[in-house]
């Protein structure tokens, strides 16, 4: 008799406990196979200058960021200034400019200002493939032997700066 | 008696259980709209259809990459007809796809460490249920087993069904 009608009681209280723990996951959040491995290579058109390349190794030496992003990506737009911010920190912040038209991403540049060092042009997305790209903006810090370190999906708040990427950036500066 | 007794299939479990049906359903109806790809051989085309229906689009995340429109969806279809033309095989394109979007990408998830309860959950949780089923009938049936009647109770019994059993006029 007792036990038996607690048994109902305690299920309930699990299930309620699963779901949640499940209310504070995010879904959209795909942890990245990338994490730990060496950064993928590319070798793309500068933005600003197509006449100069950017490649992957020009990232390398020191730790840097390395920010997706899109004049079409609305949030893109929102997290804009807190890559200015990073930058006067004297963070290296490199752009990969995914899927857009050049013209479209010049302006959004000359309008939200460009923090960037320098800029892949990935028209087709396909070095976007490569880096597990799919949904803008994303932000890979990279250290200066160029294996991706962290990655971060959606929008850079105050916060993700303050608690994981300046720490971890300080940490990758004094190994190199 | 317990509770546990008195148990029966009501007809809303049986409404659930339809319910739950549905998803299914819908997702068998989706008629994916997919630009057409060209292929040097049938088992290049079949491997293709059989990759895009397997592989999960991470931008609209229960769609598979025939059913999505999203671009990116998109640029993942012409990657593995691109690929496939290449040569490659099944196992190819999706350690491609695995290596840079991670297990997510498979709707048909590998079997390991951490992984075993999403794949054993559902046959375990079954059999906790026949198990708890099977111990539920099996007590009613020690419970239920008949006492033979006491003089009294016969001689009861046959005054009510009528001498002989037959029905009375």
């Amino acid at each position: 008799m007792k036990l038996r009608f607690l048994i109902p009681l305690l299920a309930f209280i699990a299930l309620v406990g699963l779901l949640f723990v499940g209310l504070s996951l995010d879904p959209r959040e795909i942890p990245s196979p990338l994490v730990g491995k060496e950064a993928p290579e590319f070798d793309l058109p500068e933005l600003r200058n197509g006449e100069v390349r950017f490649a992957r190794d020009d990232m390398l030496g020191r730790p840097a960021l390395l920010n997706v992003w899109a004049s079409w990506c609305v949030t893109c737009r929102q997290e804009h200034p807190m890559l200015a911010e990073l930058r006067r920190a004297g963070v290296p912040i490199y752009g990969l400019n995914y899927k857009d038209t050049r013209s479209d991403a010049l302006r959004f540049l000359a309008r939200f200002g460009d923090p960037y060092d320098a800029i892949g042009f990935d028209e087709s997305g396909l070095v976007g493939i490569d880096y597990g790209v799919y949904a803008t903006p994303e932000t890979f810090l990279i250290d200066g032997t160029g294996r991706i370190r962290f990655k971060h999906i959606g929008m850079i708040t105050p916060e993700v700066i303050e608690t994981e990427i300046l720490p971890l950036y300080r940490q990758l500066e004094a190994e190199t | 008696m317990s509770p546990w007794h008195r148990l029966h299939m009501p007809l809303s479990a049986i409404a659930v259980a339809l319910l739950l049906l549905l998803p299914v359903a819908a997702a068998a109806q989706t008629a994916p709209p997919s630009e057409p790809m060209s292929f040097d051989s049938e088992l290049q085309e079949q491997r293709y259809q059989k990759l895009i229906r397997e592989l999960r689009c991470t931008v609209c995340q229960n769609q598979n990459l025939i059913e999505s429109n999203a671009p990116l969806a998109n640029d993942l279809r012409r990657q593995i007809a691109l690929m496939i033309n290449d040569g490659a095989d099944t196992d190819e394109v999706i350690d491609y796809m695995v290596a840079r979007y991670g297990d997510f990408v498979l709707f048909r998830p590998p079997m390991k460490g951490i992984t075993y309860l999403l794949w054993f959950g559902p046959v375990a949780m079954l059999l906790i249920g026949l198990a708890a089923l099977g111990t539920i009938l099996w007590r009613r049936r020690t419970q239920v087993g008949s006492d033979p009647l006491s003089t009294d109770e016969a001689e009861r019994l046959r005054r009510i069904l009528g001498d002989g059993g037959h029905d009375k006029k």
